[in-house]
């Protein structure tokens, strides 16, 4: 992909953002009017001035839709406001969802990676292989976690492992399409070259396939990491919110916190951003000692 | 024979005479399936002396694997021949599977007939060694139930089945999808006309694409209650952004020459627009149709999670993990990669009837 020019991009992006805050402050009244004017009525308040009654609105305590800065002062609050041990600390919760999201990102890959090479070297496996590998996306994975979770619990093993291997199953099938593409994406004039050099399957394979797909590795890998954030987010929900992201969301929901769901759903956009921007940051650090021209 | 061949070939004909000796050991009249089995693979031995077709490696393997489910059960725990005998037939389906490949690369055999038999062999495969090595093993099937258990669950449990997936699937995922889809194509065709929006939207687009978005589904829940509504809209909105960047890039894919042709032709906005950037962008839709077809299954058995009513496959998912009832959670998990695989051979299909001009399409 080509770099547009910076600015040209900023200014729409700004302004449509901004457009959301605003629809979402609107939303924040309207949904909340419902919640709100019961409460008046039961402390038997009546005639509030408008301006009041949204100044209330954006400031409940429960709210059916929490106003922006609410959600900011409570991610303010339990980010940089809390000390990162407390159970309290969204840095904490966002820390045990990265090591099982890192962790099944690494096996994922790896398994991604080792796939596609048996692919691309033996026919039978291609053959083999291939429809069940894109078979196994269509199976919801998110589905078998909560079974994951509890069997292997049962049989001692939980903590980081379990949510990891979901992750590891969403994140390696983005990495095995695109190595396979990657892999064969050398031109054929360039393997008959190789065959001139009488080059072994290992030179070919270090020598052109291998550097030929790291742009691909790269690109497959941004989708991977997300996938994975998933897989370890959802990995938390079944074992009954301890901790984690997914813990805070579905505490959240247990107790009708919705500043809370907000504020986990924030970190965790915040935590995928991060992560797809670490791993392009990599690749730009990559290609470029790779010789590739900054694009 | 290429030197892979050679190895499989042997290791396949050494495992089977393992196979028999074992058996032989044990009694020949204790497993006489395994022994048939192995007297069988060991003359294949003999193909060093002279050439033997493939069709014969495939019949061994189907005779191992006949042989393996014919044998089990009738000695616990399981006796060293059975698993040389699972072996063995490993070892025979997939050197099968290496010559039938080649045959079809120098095009002795029908590729499109069997092309499609490798990975029926291979799923197969995956199956017999699940169901050997659970029941062979004695695996608690509190772990992992064989296959044979849930399919006998499956079939006594149809009328909850049919319910959890007219709730969840019929209800929540179809009506989710078509909406979520409809709207990310309208609002793409909308802010096609307007570059400065689709500036602003696209990175945005591309952005929350990348989320986990599946994190809002306690919200909905919240919003439109426990019945099947809040699972849809969770669609609704997982399935709109890959929608939204994937038409939008498609509507730029026809090329300038095309658009400069409607022009000649003196056609209008909305002419162009169909006629000639709608089609050209099928491709792109039908990507984004076929991505959304798994995130829709997910989303709504996710969303299940955080509240529904006593029906539903996500609901009956996390009820039976909790009773340990491991058997009807498969069964479920059955029925829904079924679905979702039916789901996205269906759209498959429609983009090939539907975009039968693209290269892709042309070529495979």
């Amino acid at each position: 992909m080509t770099r547009k020019p910076v600015l040209g991009d900023t200014v729409p992006i700004l302004l449509v953002v901004a457009i959301l805050v605003l629809v979402w402050y609107a939303a924040a009244v309207w949904l909340n009017a419902g919640l709100l004017s019961a409460t008046y009525q039961r402390a038997k308040v009546e005639n509030v001035p408008m301006t009041q009654f949204v100044l209330d609105a954006w400031a409940m305590e429960r709210p059916l839709l929490p106003a922006p800065h609410q959600v900011a002062v409570e991610l303010w609050n339990t980010v940089v406001g809390t000390a990162v041990t407390s159970k309290r600390s969204l840095v904490y919760h966002g820390w045990i969802t990265l090591s099982a999201t890192l962790l099944g990102f690494a096996f994922g890959t790896l398994l991604g990676v080792a796939l596609a090479v048996a692919i691309v070297h033996n026919r039978a496996m291609d053959r083999s292989m291939m429809p069940w590998i894109i078979a196994s996306q269509t199976v919801p994975i998110l589905a078998i976690a909560p079974m994951i979770i509890v069997v292997l619990n049962a049989v001692g093993i939980s903590g980081l492992l379990p949510k990891a291997l979901i992750s590891t199953y969403l994140s390696f099938f983005p990495v095995v399409v695109g190595m396979v593409k990657g892999l064969r994406s050398p031109e054929p004039i360039q393997l008959d070259l190789m065959h001139t050099y009488n080059a072994t399957p290992g030179q070919v394979f270090w020598k052109l396939r291998w550097p030929t797909a790291v742009p691909y590795l790269f690109a497959s890998m941004k989708v991977a990491v997300a996938a994975s954030l998933v897989g370890a987010i959802v990995g938390e929900l079944p074992t009954g919110a301890v901790a984690g992201l997914g813990a805070r969301l579905l505490g959240g929901s247990y107790y009708g916190q919705t500043i809370q769901i907000w504020s986990a759903l924030f970190a965790a956009a915040a935590l995928a951003a991060a992560l797809v921007a670490a791993v392009g940051l990599v690749e730009r650090l990559v290609t470029g000692r790779m010789g590739a021209r900054p694009a | 024979m290429t030197r892979l061949q050679q190895i499989l070939a042997l290791a396949a004909g050494g495992l089977a005479l393992l196979t028999l000796l074992a058996s032989l050991m044990a009694g020949p009249a204790l497993l006489p399936a395994i022994t048939l089995f192995g007297l069988c693979g060991s003359l294949t031995l003999l193909r060093f002396l002279r050439a033997s077709t493939l069709w014969i490696d495939g019949g061994l393997a189907l005779l191992g694997g006949a042989a393996l489910l014919f044998s089990l059960g009738i000695v616990q725990p399981a006796p060293a021949a059975l698993w040389l005998a699972l072996a063995a037939a490993w070892a025979f389906a997939w050197l099968f599977v290496e010559r039938l490949s080649e045959a079809i690369a120098r095009r002795q055999v029908d590729g499109r007939l069997f092309g499609l038999l490798i990975p029926a062999l291979f799923g197969g495969a995956i199956l017999l060694a699940w169901e050997v090595i659970t029941r062979g093993g004695g695996v608690p099937t509190v772990l992992l139930p064989p296959p044979s258990m849930i399919w006998a669950r499956i079939l006594a449990s149809l009328p909850i089945l049919g319910a959890d997936f007219a709730q969840t699937f019929l209800r929540a995922v179809l009506i989710g999808y078509l909406l979520g889809c409809l709207s990310g194509y309208l609002v793409a065709i909308a802010i096609d006309r307007s570059p400065f929006l689709k500036r602003g939207l696209l990175p945005l687009g591309n952005f929350v694409s990348a989320l986990p978005i599946i994190g809002v589904a306690p919200i909905m829940v919240m919003w439109f209650g426990f019945d099947w509504q809040s699972k849809a809209a969770v669609v609704v909105v997982m399935t709109f952004f890959p929608m939204l960047v994937n038409t939008v890039a498609g509507l730029s894919a026809a090329g300038a020459m095309e658009r400069d042709l409607m022009r000649t032709y003196n056609a209008g906005y909305w002419q162009t627009l169909f006629k000639l950037r709608l089609p050209a962008a099928g491709p792109f839709i039908f990507n984004a149709l076929k991505i959304n077809s798994t995130l829709a299954l997910i989303g709504a058995i996710v969303a299940e999670f955080f509240g529904t009513p006593i029906v539903g496959m996500g609901f009956r998912i996390s009820t039976e993990v909790g009773r340990m009832n491991v058997d009807m959670v498969w069964a479920e998990i059955a029925v829904a990669a079924l679905a979702g695989s039916v789901f996205y051979g269906a759209i498959a299909l429609l983009e090939r009837a539907a975009t039968f001009w693209h290269p892709s399409v042309r070529g495979g």
